[in-house]
């Protein structure tokens, strides 16, 4: 048997069997499976060894928990580790999320891989641990204080010529030390490699087409398998005629468990061929809730509620406002990953032992869940991650893992398992569809005297973490249930405030017992959500319900400023007190060259397009990363279309590990907030979800004119780094919103801001003219 | 039935059945990574190749179409170490996340140029209209679009 340990003495056998394979395009595909042990808990994630190892020739291969799904985390952890121990990057070999051989990090998601890896845990403490150890053993090599040593490229010097190389010093061998708190990282004021742009790593050979994602993972011996889903939410099996597949060529096996129906064939093809004959005869599901009527049905369901913050005066506040009580009420859909390849994974499944290449954000926890799935010990199951089509959070990739184990095993063959467009889209988890309401009260001066949110967010399943397959469909059509829903009253807020969802406006003071966790200011305050069952499976979609709960408080805010008649910067600024995200608020104002005074409709140019520009800014997640953006739109009167033309964006994430990665996640997350703000929307007809592909769930296709994009950073010194993958996306709909109103004075609550939705909007406004 | 292709300037000689979509044969008989399978509807231009110097979507063309053909997919315009200069365009310009849907971008953008070398950005992005990126890379890609474009003019 070969362990982890033995991976290591052999060096450079680990790197070209299980890590180097995303760099090396054209290297042999996926090693089928050779005998490894895993246990619960086999790595230590306390231990130096778990994280890092430096070979006989000095190169440094790491370990993390934080895998790459475009995001660009792969190399801003190869640029930490080789900041820290100080070497070239190319000397550095990152190993990502692969259960035989990496910590348990959990899911790489909700912006938290920054947070986690790059402060002063994990990651970041090994690295500056192995650069202290290191130090110490040289200095005991050369007989020279540690003072007096300096370290470069990988050598360490120290006076009159003495030097020794990492390699010298513990290559091919183990520290065998805990990492050691006290550990010190380099300051940003020291970085050489972090905080300077660095192109991802993966690039050339994604432009040059070589790139192996998980859909290329080949295995000798591997089957194809598709999915037969039902075709509509609970439905269940009635049964399968199996003699309509029996004579398509290369058809190998119909596998039956529950409601769970696949077919495995030899090829792709025949595989696809026999999931389209094969007959099958479902129960039908209860009828979904009509559409048009749909956050009216959300707002009837029983709840689980929750309390973020009450400071129990508001109902007395808009009982003495009476009819000076501003409302709105704002709707959020469903909406789609969409990933743009269908997910793919491919299983092994043997007598002894497990491999599942998988492109799960989530490498332990599916590794978990398959163990429960096919019954067998959690420590034969290997979970290797691969790269898929990029995610934005929970798409097809923890299911479509849980597919091919259950062909595999039934099978007793490797096989892979392919999702085609409509399996991808009808059964994702979606992003979750919400009705937000607002009340707030204007004290005379001007300033918000309450804030009252009270919002309906439709959930079921979710991520399936280490023991919940149900939340997800194909452990629901396995007999799984999702995680249920507990219905009951909110318990008293306590404790420091969670704004995780952003439901929690940044004005608030969020005063919790005494102790006030907010940006802002308004003391009277309550912030209620009502979570129901949803007739859809809602799962993490990039900011979840951060973007939702965003778009409801930043577009309110914006009434309010127009009902106070007041400048909407200003106004905001006004009500914040926290110095991060006024300094982004400012920063974005000051690029954009932003003009106060308050907002007015105007006539439409000749041209018949009104322009306008909106701002909207976000404490993400309460303290994970700080941005504003402003929006300059043309709105299309005669037609109800709106074009944004400029985005101004200012964000502040503490210290940039790679700025050029920084960009592209903003500037994709602005455009992505685009495509959602203006024309996303899962649809649906009394049975099953009419979602289906790309022409039933419009997307921003590339002949899309794009807004003029400029950002600035900010960079506050001495604060830790936080996410910044989530931030410019979340404020995309409230600044278009905002954009719109100042352009038209046409108020947009509901998203998408559809043509449709714009001229009934304008309709109200008086403004069609 | 057996099909015979030459992809990316290699001759190939593939039993298989006539109705598998091009595709297929690409990814599993050849073992090409560039086109992929993203909608299996010609909606989103993931399985882009060309086909006799025509951009075709090869998840909806049986193979039997293709018999005889002259392929080029993503990894037959450059390598690596030697990537075509609209490749190194991307590369400069940082110009990709997830990086799916290249094939795509990448050979209709070349194919448009081809065609019309001083196109405008108009021109491109109209010829890009079935393309999506799910990242929203747009920014990057058309800039990197334009890069290229702008030194074809000055080699000509």
């Amino acid at each position: 048997m070969t362990t982890r340990r033995d991976f290591l003495r052999t060096g450079g056998a680990l790197v070209v069997s299980f890590g180097a394979h995303a760099l090396l395009p054209r290297a042999a595909t996926a090693q089928p499976a050779t005998a490894f042990t895993t246990r619960p808990s086999h790595i230590d994630a306390g231990a130096l060894d778990a994280w890092l190892a430096v070979g006989a020739d000095g190169r440094v291969t790491a370990y993390t928990g934080k895998c790459d799904f475009g995001q660009g985390i792969f190399t801003a952890q190869v640029q930490l580790v080789a900041e820290e121990l100080c070497v070239p990057i190319a000397r550095v070999t990152l190993i990502e999320c692969d259960t035989a051989v990496t910590p348990d990090q959990g899911t790489t998601s909700g912006s938290q891989s920054t947070p986690v890896n790059f402060n002063t845990e994990n990651l970041a403490l090994a690295a500056a641990t192995a650069r202290e150890a290191l130090l110490e053993m040289a200095s005991k090599r050369l007989g020279v204080p540690v003072a007096r040593l300096a370290v470069a490229d990988g050598t360490i010097s120290g006076p009159h010529g003495a030097r020794v190389t990492y390699g010298e010093l513990v290559g091919g061998r183990r520290f065998e030390l805990p990492l050691r708190r006290t550990a010190k990282r380099k300051p940003p004021s020291a970085w050489t490699t972090l905080g300077k742009p660095v192109t991802s790593l993966d690039r050339v050979a994604l432009v040059t087409g070589g790139f192996e994602y998980v859909h290329h993972v080949r295995v000798p011996g591997m089957l194809h398998g598709r999915v037969v889903r039902p075709p509509d939410m609970g439905a269940t099996l009635v049964g399968v005629e199996a003699s309509s597949v029996r004579g398509v060529p290369g058809f190998v096996d119909l596998v039956v468990r529950e409601s769970f129906v696949g077919v495995v064939a030899r090829t792709q093809y025949a595989a696809m061929v026999a999931a389209q004959q094969l007959k099958v005869r479902w129960k039908p599901g209860p009828a979904l809730p009509p559409r048009d009527t749909f956050f009216e049905f959300l707002r009837r369901q029983p709840s689980r509620d929750q309390v973020a913050v009450d400071s129990t005066d508001v109902d007395a506040a808009l009982g003495r406002a009476g009819d000076h009580v501003i409302r709105a009420r704002y709707t959020y859909p469903y909406q789609m990953h969409g990933s743009l390849g269908p997910s793919c994974a491919v299983a092994d499944v043997r007598a002894d032992e497990v491999t599942v290449w998988s492109p799960t954000q989530s490498a332990y926890p599916t590794r978990s869940c398959i163990a429960k799935l096919l019954g067998i010990p959690v420590e034969t199951v290997r979970v290797v991650f691969k790269r898929g089509s990029g995610c934005y959070g929970l798409n097809g990739a923890d299911a479509v893992s849980f597919d091919a184990a259950i062909l595999s095993q039934a099978v007793r063959a490797p096989v892979r398992v392919q999702y085609t467009r409509q399996d991808e889209m009808k059964w994702e988890n979606y992003g979750a569809a919400c009705a937000i309401d607002l009340r707030a009260v204007l004290g005379a001066d001007g300033t918000i005297a309450a804030w009252d949110r009270e919002a309906w967010v439709a959930a079921l399943g979710s991520r399936p973490g280490y023991d919940r397959p149900g939340n997800i469909i194909t452990g629901m059509l396995l007999g799984h249930e999702p995680e249920p829903l507990a219905i009951g009253p909110a318990e008293p807020p306590k404790g420091k405030l969670n704004n995780n969802s952003n439901a929690v406006p940044p004005y608030v003071a969020g005063c919790i017992a005494g102790a006030c966790g907010g940006e802002g200011t308004i003391r009277s305050e309550r912030v209620v959500t009502h979570t129901v069952r949803s007739p859809l499976f809602t799962g993490p979609l990039r900011s979840p319900l951060r973007i939702q709960n965003t778009f409801a408080n930043e577009s309110f805010m914006d009434e309010l400023c127009a009902r106070a008649g007041a400048d909407p910067v200003a106004f905001r600024l006004h009500h914040l007190h926290d110095d991060r995200i006024i300094g982004v608020l400012r920063a974005a104002a000051r690029a954009a060259g932003w003009q106060a005074g308050p907002r007015r409709s105007r006539a439409p140019a000749g041209d018949g397009v009104a322009r306008g520009r909106g701002v909207a800014c976000v404490a993400y997640e309460g303290h994970n990363g700080y941005a504003a953006l402003i929006a300059d739109v043309d709105v299309h009167v005669a037609t109800g279309v709106v074009h944004p033309r400029r985005y101004v964006v200012a964000n502040d994430c503490g210290p940039i590990s790679n700025p050029d990665g920084l960009r592209n996640q903003l500037e994709g997350g602005l455009l992505q907030g685009t495509s959602r703000a203006l024309v996303e929307e899962v649809t649906w007809d009394e049975r099953r979800v009419t979602s289906v592909d790309w022409a039933s769930y419009p997307s921003l296709h590339l002949d899309y004119d794009v807004p003029a994009i400029e950002i600035v950073f900010v960079t506050p010194a001495n604060v830790p780094a936080t996410g910044a993958g989530e931030t410019s996306i979340t404020l995309v709909p409230a600044a278009i919103g905002n954009a719109v109103f100042d352009a038209t004075g046409a108020r947009l609550r509901d998203v998408p801001f559809t043509p449709a939705r714009v001229l009934a909007a304008l309709r109200d406004a008086g403004s069609t003219g | 039935m057996t099909i015979r292709l030459r992809v990316n300037g290699t001759d190939h000689t593939i039993a298989v059945d006539p109705d598998t979509p091009l595709l297929f044969v690409l990814a599993d008989d050849l073992g090409l990574r560039g086109p992929r399978y993203g909608c299996g509807v010609a909606q989103c231009g993931s399985c882009t190749v060309m086909l006799h110097g025509q951009l075709v979507r090869s998840c909806v063309l049986p193979v039997r179409h293709a018999d005889g053909a002259d392929v080029v997919t993503l990894e037959g315009l450059g390598t690596p170490e030697a990537p075509h200069p609209l490749q190194q365009a991307f590369i400069d310009e940082g110009a990709s996340q997830c990086g799916f849907c290249l094939s795509g971008v990448i050979l209709t953008a070349k194919a448009v140029l081809d065609a019309t070398p001083d196109a405008s950005d108009a021109e491109i992005r109209g010829a890009l209209g079935g393309v999506l990126c799910r990242c929203f890379t747009h920014t990057r890609m058309l800039r990197a679009i334009r890069r290229y474009a702008d030194g074809l003019k000055r080699t000509r």
